[in-house]
């Protein structure tokens, strides 16, 4: 790595004593001799496992559930159901005020994915929960499901959450988050060459060293300590104060040292079920995702969907741009419709554009519910919106880097959702990227700065 | 049937925090009696290094050197509110919590050092290594041990200060969408190389150079190591992963490592990174977020550098050998 300190020179304070400086990290030793101690390293006696029951179908009816030769399985303390939770429809952004509740913490009389927490079981040893899981008998009536968001938009798609009532979130601007700016066919009307294209994604894992976990141990003063690797605490608490109908101040939270995030532990799964497991059992309770559920059953990526419609000048120029952006959030919100909502805050990328109309949608289906990532909302739309880039400057003969400083906004330019741009710096970076990429651009573009003249 | 070569390029910006801001985080700091500073917060270290960043920003804020700081964290009975680690926001938000909490608690211990000193607290600096010193006249000095006994055994003070950081929350116009995001924007531009064989599909990434512009480096070899990590991470992603590799099926996903593709050591480019610092407004000494945006760039670039080996655009992730021989499929024939 190199630091190109000729750049902003001018604004920047260098030759502190600790503010840039390579301190070697004080936490590596403990990293790297396996002496850091992480959640699961606590163990306490007569900890109980909980493993979860989960949906076998991608939505379906529960008629029944039969738990009782579970129960006598050898090692079992405790099975739960959707009776046993104090609140059991819930939605992590409430806190924020992004409602409605619409996910259960154990299902009632509908699984909307699979994979879904159905039944949970408590018992001495992981083994013997699992056994006694296999032992749970649900009746399930299968319905048709659906996996793809244009069909989940069609009128007569099977309805994934009636807490939404239709297949999308519904914000307080409509079915999509809107941002409008100039007049967008005005643009097109004036354009050189128009071009739509539409770009996809698949969920991915977020694949963090460490599963998703907690160890919950109840206190002899009616508090529970819950040891955990969540990125947010009290978010986490806060919830789960909620979720079980106990006051906050009997919840005691201990984490922050964790085996890799990326977004996969700001939901909020493991802590609220097992803390009830303690409160009902009496007993410490751990629960730790497999590799497969972390994999599988933790919340992906959203699949995304985004079309681009651009009218550019042959001179280079962009004058309109309309951007359609999709966010499959699976079965349940989660933290889908913020991120949908945060791509609508970033298109249409760090270009300045007089004409922009987008619209984003958060989309319910039966796949598995997706929710924070590294980068959500954005990291998608660069995908789409940078191939556009590309195909656009091919489309009029421009070398795709000078398209890019002709098109870059610059400091005090008026971005779409109308706020003024401040700090820019992509043209400083896309110079020294034709520098290190011995990628030559016309002499006027490695001329222009960020800063705009007599700014 | 040949080895092609392309290269391809994307330019990025990406905000610092969460979406519309409304996330804050507290800090507290305190001195113990003999001058070690202790810091307590509820942010969480995910890896990433937030612990040592934050006892760096303490340090070079009250005038010691970093391995006198002792970061406590992560305890909701002690540690007061932190909205999480997420969004690009543990260094922007608790960097700036701490500095506000480490100036409060500098000042009383100033001001104790002038008592000591008989001079007054504004003619007083740190030397960073542990001392206060008389501005001009660095002969008078008191060392930061005996400023802190003083203040807790004589003097009755408490060197100590509270912090805490809040951007407002910003509410979407409904019909026009006017908002505010976000307070700065971190930047990225991207140049990676590749061949493809249009025979297997198959794509190898040789040489991925990255520019990123972090407003500032707090500890450049951390952000190096955030930022090498990213960048791998966007190669795996524009190539390699997904958890539903059939789809619409949605049978057979990855289940363990063996099963989720991802590349391994020797499928990662020869990584290049440069930083460029333009502090911003309102960061801990000018920094932004780049913890996600660092992953971003590579995905179109990687993208735009397989249209320019063979000519043909996948516009779905990942873009697997399978899509990239079905597209060639399609040109031939056209």
């Amino acid at each position: 790595m190199e630091l190109r300190k000729s750049y902003f020179a001018d604004v920047r304070k260098d030759g502190l004593n600790e503010i840039g400086q390579p301190r070697p990290r004080l936490d590596s030793p403990g990293h790297v001799t396996g002496k850091t101690a992480y959640f699961a390293d606590r163990n306490f006696p007569g900890m109980l496992h909980l493993k979860m029951v989960r949906s076998p179908h991608h939505h379906a009816r529960i008629r029944t559930i039969d738990t009782s030769e579970a129960e006598k399985h050898p090692g079992v303390v405790k099975i739960l159901t959707a009776k046993d939770v104090p609140h059991n429809v819930y939605t992590i952004l409430i806190l924020i005020q992004i409602g409605p509740e619409d996910e259960t913490v154990l299902a009632d009389g509908k699984v909307r994915w699979k994979g879904e927490a159905v039944v949970a079981v408590l018992a001495e040893t992981e083994r013997a929960a699992q056994e006694a899981g296999a032992k749970v008998k649900v009746d399930y009536e299968v319905l048709p499901a659906v996996f793809d968001m244009e069909e989940a938009l069609k009128p007569g798609a099977p309805l994934v959450n009636e807490y939404h009532g239709q297949n999308y979130y519904l914000y307080d601007s409509g079915e999509c988050r809107k941002v409008r700016f100039g007049d967008v066919e005005a643009g097109f009307a004036q354009a050189d060459h128009i071009l739509e294209q539409s770009y996809q994604s698949s969920p991915i894992e977020h694949a963090p060293t460490e599963t998703t976990g907690c160890v919950v141990a109840p206190e002899g003063n009616d508090r529970f300590t819950c040891y955990t690797n969540t990125q947010a605490m009290f978010f986490t608490l806060d919830n789960t104060s909620i979720i079980l109908q106990m006051p906050g101040s009997k919840l005691h939270f201990v984490g922050g040292t964790v085996g890799g995030g990326f977004g996969g532990k700001v939901d909020v799964i493991v802590e609220p079920i097992a803390i009830l497991g303690a409160k009902l059992t009496g007993r410490p309770v751990c629960f730790i995702y497999s590799r497969e559920e972390e994999m599988q059953i933790s919340s992906p990526r959203a699949a995304e969907k985004v079309v681009i419609k651009d009218g550019v000048m042959n001179d280079g120029r962009i004058v309109a741009r309309k951007v359609t952006g999709y966010t499959d959030a699976g079965a349940y919100s989660r933290h889908s419709p913020y991120g949908a909502q945060k791509g609508a805050a970033h298109y249409p990328g760090p270009y300045t554009i007089p004409n922009v109309w987008i619209d984003t949608y958060c989309v319910y289906t039966n796949r598995t519910p997706s929710s924070a990532m590294r980068g959500f909302g954005v990291t998608i739309g660069d995908f789409a919106l940078e191939v556009q880039m590309d195909k656009l400057a091919r489309l009029i003969g421009m070398d795709p880097l000078e398209f890019r400083f002709i098109n870059a906004y610059r400091d005090g330019d008026m971005k779409a959702h109308r706020q003024p741009t401040e700090g820019a710096a992509l043209i400083e970076c896309m110079q020294e990227a034709s520098r290190a990429a011995n990628w030559p651009v016309a002499e006027k573009f490695m001329a222009m700065s960020s800063y705009k003249k007599g700014a | 049937m040949a080895i092609r070569r392309g290269r391809g390029v994307a330019a990025i910006n990406y905000p610092t925090g969460m979406n519309l801001g409304g996330d804050p985080t507290q800090a507290l700091v305190h001195s113990t009696p003999t001058g070690n500073f202790m810091v307590t917060l509820s942010s969480v270290d995910l890896g990433q290094g937030m612990k040592q960043i934050m006892a760096q920003i303490c340090a070079e804020t009250i005038g010691v050197p970093t391995d006198r700081v002792i970061i406590d964290t992560a305890d909701t009975d002690t540690g007061p509110h932190c909205m999480g680690t997420f969004a690009s926001r543990g260094t922007h938000r608790a960097g700036n919590a701490v500095i506000q909490a480490a100036k409060e608690a500098r000042q009383v211990m100033l001001e104790v050092a002038a008592e000591e000193l008989e001079v007054n607290a504004s003619d007083l600096e740190t030397d960073g290594q542990g001392n206060i010193l008389v501005k001009g006249a660095p002969q008078k000095s008191i060392s930061i041990f005996d400023v802190a006994l003083s203040a807790h055994f004589k003097r009755g003070r408490s060197i100590s200060g509270r912090g805490m950081f809040l951007i407002p929350r910003s509410y979407p116009e409904k019909e026009t969408g006017a908002m505010k995001p976000s307070t700065c924007y971190a930047h990225a531009c991207t140049v990676a190389e590749v061949e493809v064989d249009d025979e297997t599909g198959e794509v190898t990434v040789l040489t991925v150079k990255n520019v990123f512009e972090i407003g500032r480096a707090l500890n450049p070899k951390m952000v190096e190591q955030q930022l090498v990590g990213g960048s791998w991470m966007g190669i795996s992603h524009a190539l390699y992963e997904t958890t539903e590799p059939y789809y619409p099926n949605r049978d057979h996903g990855g289940t363990d490592f063996n099963q989720y593709l991802m590349p391994g050591p020797g499928d990662l480019a020869e990584t290049e990174i440069i930083v460029l610092e333009r502090p911003s407004a309102d960061g801990p000494f000018g920094a932004k977020g780049p913890g996600e945006m660092c992953a971003n760039p590579q995905i179109p670039a990687v993208a735009n550098a397989v249209f320019d080996a063979v000519g043909v655009r996948i516009d779905t992730l990942p873009i697997t050998p399978e899509r990239i021989l079905r597209a060639l499929k399609v040109q031939a024939a056209s």
